[in-house]
């Protein structure tokens, strides 16, 4: 099966130095792909490459075989989630009113938009109770649930998440790092996620693609990129961010045995108020 | 989510509007008159004559000098208005000749403009003095005035500039009084009384010179040419209008005319005094054409209300799109924002001073709603500019990714954030234009001015609070009323 998004060739420049250095990229389908590297080495700018918000230099970008133009490109945003650090959740509306904006938009019908608001309450643990409320009614972790409700509304065939996990407390994270490693797997989504935490990306990666100054460095498993490591930045970076992680671990008496069994949270209740 | 945009529209703006354009649409003879108070008296009278007519008929009272009233008639803004043959000779046709009224209606003819015969009394101009000084200092003519160098004079404005005015009038009598200054006509008897002033011009029927003990000083030189009163009309205007003016010819005297006048300025109610025209016996049908207190006010206050919504619904159909534009920056954005600031710097008597002259507005509604307009536009420009781009980027971007199109990011997702900005910007438009609003009565166009004016004219305070305060209050409702609408029309998610 071929992949189901494909950059060839791209590359971005906003103002000065290069954002994005021409680069070949294939998101294989049903898998989650992590983009790791540290600030500034363009793992934004690729993912608003694919949604649209700023237009490649050169290059070519393809989603499921059609390439992306300023024409088709409003088709294809509905057809991809984006969950960004900041929520994105629009203050004016409630939580329920952001979910369904896009189905109202497009004219979808009233049982059919209950009937998929209680399979997401559901699938993200958010309580039903909580949807007449605004933005600002809602913690940190809530707004990121509803706003990875609002992303999984129309059943996309892309999940592009730029640290969603970014501006949550440790706690908080931890519960939302389960709950969406278990939605990936129930719907078998196709996932970009960008983060700069390592420990995270193991978490989550089937794949890791470890960027740094606009140009991808090293693309495989953690298992490549601990003992194959393409350049010496790719071993600094895993030692730089290891040494963040054991020290975590220690101070938290955690076991680390496994690589998928999560650090922090061994407990979890049915529906989560965080 | 697009409806609290539209619901602001049909409840606050589109009544006012409506009522506006009703008002203007109907086509009543429009008389006009000069800042004092027989021309006042006259033009009540005129419009009388023809609602008894039949005819509609309103009264622009007050518009200010010979020379708008002239520009305004020539120019259409006015059917007719009161005049003074004298005046006619002097300062429309510009000859130093005294002409005959025959000289003068061939002369008119060719501006389209018709008079009527003399309505009866001579109202020259005159010099006056306190009685209790002239007897003192023994002055009995204006030549008389040539031995008193050290006294103070105050003159209109208009009879300063006037070519049968001060200048000639000094020349002919060779007066030496360096002590002369411009002075308003009301605030000059009341100069006059308190001895700022020893000496003023006035005219002969004035009810203020016996009123305050004054006295004429005699034109011993023959220099003052003959005033006869008479009313000036477009020849365009309806017959039956022009048949009806005419019934008021040699039907006024020196004696009645002072009477009225009196009456005017002791009562402060210029319809009144012009219904005692009317009353063959004094005592009789003043009720008629008396407008009560209230009447008046909440006529003021309509017209005002009506000035304020409709520049204010102007100003927001205009203004948010603009802003619109204008958010989006460029050379179109800074161009936006740069006119309407300038606009704004301008001072309101001034931006009303400009367009009159522009052919379209003149002396009109129109143009009291075209300054309002073009004043409260840079709130709202500003306001929906400003609310746009402070929305932050991530949220923009959501809305994009979301693949909602720009119409629909526009209307349910930018405004409505942008909604408290766009509205504090309306608040402060709304209260601008209920403010300046009593500048349009300078124009005519009426209003809580009208009273400040005619207060101002007379040098009268209680008439000028009757405007003053109902137009504060009005100020504070609106500022009320929008708090109100903030509650309503700020989506709740943004009030937290
Ligand atoms: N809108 C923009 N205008 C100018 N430069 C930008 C803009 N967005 C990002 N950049 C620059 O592009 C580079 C990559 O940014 P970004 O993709 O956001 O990095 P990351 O998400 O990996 O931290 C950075 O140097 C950043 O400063
Ligand atoms: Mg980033």
């Amino acid at each position: 099966m071929s992949a189901l998004v494909e950059l060839v060739e791209v590359s971005k420049r906003y103002t000065g130095a290069p954002a994005l250095h021409p680069i070949n990229l294939s998101v294989a389908r049903e898998k989650t792909m992590i983009l790791i590297g540290p600030s500034g080495c363009g793992k934004s700018t690729l993912l608003r490459l694919i949604i649209g918000l700023v237009e490649p230099d050169s290059g070519t970008i393809t989603f499921n075989g059609s390439q992306t133009t300023p024409a088709n490109i409003d088709m294809l945003r509905r057809r991809i989630g984006y969950v960004i650090q900041e929520g994105g959740l629009f203050p004016h509306l409630t939580a329920r009113a952001n979910v369904l904006l896009m189905a109202h938009h497009l004219g979808k019908s009233q049982s059919e938009m209950r009937t998929r608001l209680t399979e997401l309450c559901e699938l993200t643990r958010f309580s039903g109770t909580l949807l007449e409320r605004y933005p600002l009614e809602l913690s940190g972790g809530q707004r990121q649930r509803v706003s990875l409700m609002r992303a999984l509304m129309l059943s996309p065939e892309l999940l592009l998440l730029d640290e969603p996990l970014g501006a949550l407390d440790p706690l908080v994270r931890a519960a939302l790092q389960k709950d969406l490693k278990e939605i990936f797997t129930r719907l078998r989504q196709t996932v970009l996620f960008v983060t700069h935490d390592l420990a995270e990306a193991i978490y989550f990666g089937d794949e890791i693609v470890l960027m740094n100054e606009g140009r991808i460095v090293q693309h495989g498993s953690i298992a490549d990129l601990r003992e194959k490591p393409a350049s010496p930045f790719v071993s600094e970076f895993i030692n730089a961010q290891r040494g963040l992680a054991d020290l975590r671990v220690e101070s938290g008496k955690q076991e680390t045995g496994k690589e998928t069994s999560h650090p922090h949270l061994e407990t979890r209740n049915p529906e989560t108020n965080i | 989510m697009i409806s609290w945009l539209s619901d602001f529209f049909s409840i606050s703006c589109v009544p006012a509007f409506l009522i506006f354009s009703a008002s203007v649409f109907a086509q009543p003879i429009v008389i006009g008159s000069k800042k004092f108070t027989e021309s006042y008296v006259i033009g009540e009278i005129a419009k009388h004559v023809l609602k008894d007519a039949g005819i509609p008929a309103e009264h622009r009272q007050g518009m200010g000098g010979t020379i708008i009233l002239w520009q305004a008639l020539r120019g259409g803004q006015i059917d007719a208005y009161p005049e003074y043959t004298g005046t006619i000779a002097q300062e429309i046709l510009k000859t130093d000749r005294a002409l005959s009224l025959n000289e003068i209606r061939d002369a008119l003819m060719k501006f389209g403009v018709g008079t009527t015969e003399s309505l009866g009394f001579n109202n020259t101009y005159a010099l006056v003095m306190r009685r209790s000084e002239a007897q003192q200092l023994g002055l009995r003519t204006i030549g008389d005035l040539r031995n008193h160098p050290e006294l103070r004079i105050g003159l209109t404005h208009e009879f300063l500039d006037r070519r049968d005015g001060w200048q000639p009038l000094r020349d002919r009598y060779r007066l030496p009084q360096q002590n002369v200054m411009g002075i308003d006509h009301a605030l000059g008897y009341a100069a006059l009384a308190n001895g700022s002033i020893d000496v003023k011009d006035a005219y002969s029927t004035d009810a203020k010179i016996a009123d305050n003990d004054l006295v004429v000083l005699d034109d011993n030189l023959k220099f003052f040419p003959n005033y006869d009163a008479v009313v000036l009309f477009r020849l365009s205007v309806r017959p039956d209008a022009i048949a009806a003016l005419r019934r008021l010819e040699r039907t006024l005297d020196e004696k009645r005319m002072t009477t009225l006048n009196a009456e005017a300025e002791r009562t402060k109610n210029y319809t009144r005094a012009a219904s005692l025209y009317f009353a063959s016996d004094t005592n009789s049908a003043t009720s008629v054409f008396g407008e009560s207190f209230t009447h008046k006010l909440s006529r003021w206050t309509l017209r005002h209300l009506q000035l304020a919504g409709a520049s204010l619904a102007l100003a927001v159909l205009i203004g948010i799109p603009l802003g619109i534009v204008a958010s989006r920056g460029g050379p179109v954005g800074h161009t936006i924002l740069g006119f309407a600031g300038v606009v704004q710097t301008i001072p309101s008597l001034a931006l009303l001073a400009l367009l009159v002259p522009v052919p379209f507005f003149g002396i009109s509604v129109r143009t009291a709603i075209a300054a309002l307009f073009l004043y409260g536009l840079l709130p709202i420009v500003r306001n929906t500019a400003s609310g746009l781009q402070d929305i932050p980027r991530s949220l923009r971007e959501s809305a994009i990714a979301l693949g909602l199109s720009p119409a629909a990011r526009l209307w349910q997702i930018y405004l409505p954030i942008a909604s408290r900005s766009i509205l504090s910007g309306i608040k402060t438009s709304a209260v601008i234009s209920v403010g300046t609003a009593t500048l349009a009565a300078l124009i005519g166009a009426g209003g809580l001015g009208e009273p400040i004016l005619s207060g101002l004219n007379l040098n009268d305070h209680i008439t000028i609070l009757e405007g003053a305060i109902p137009a504060a209050l009005l100020a504070l409702i609106v500022q009320w009323l929008f708090d109100l609408l903030d509650r309503v029309l700020i989506p709740k998610g943004l009030r937290l």
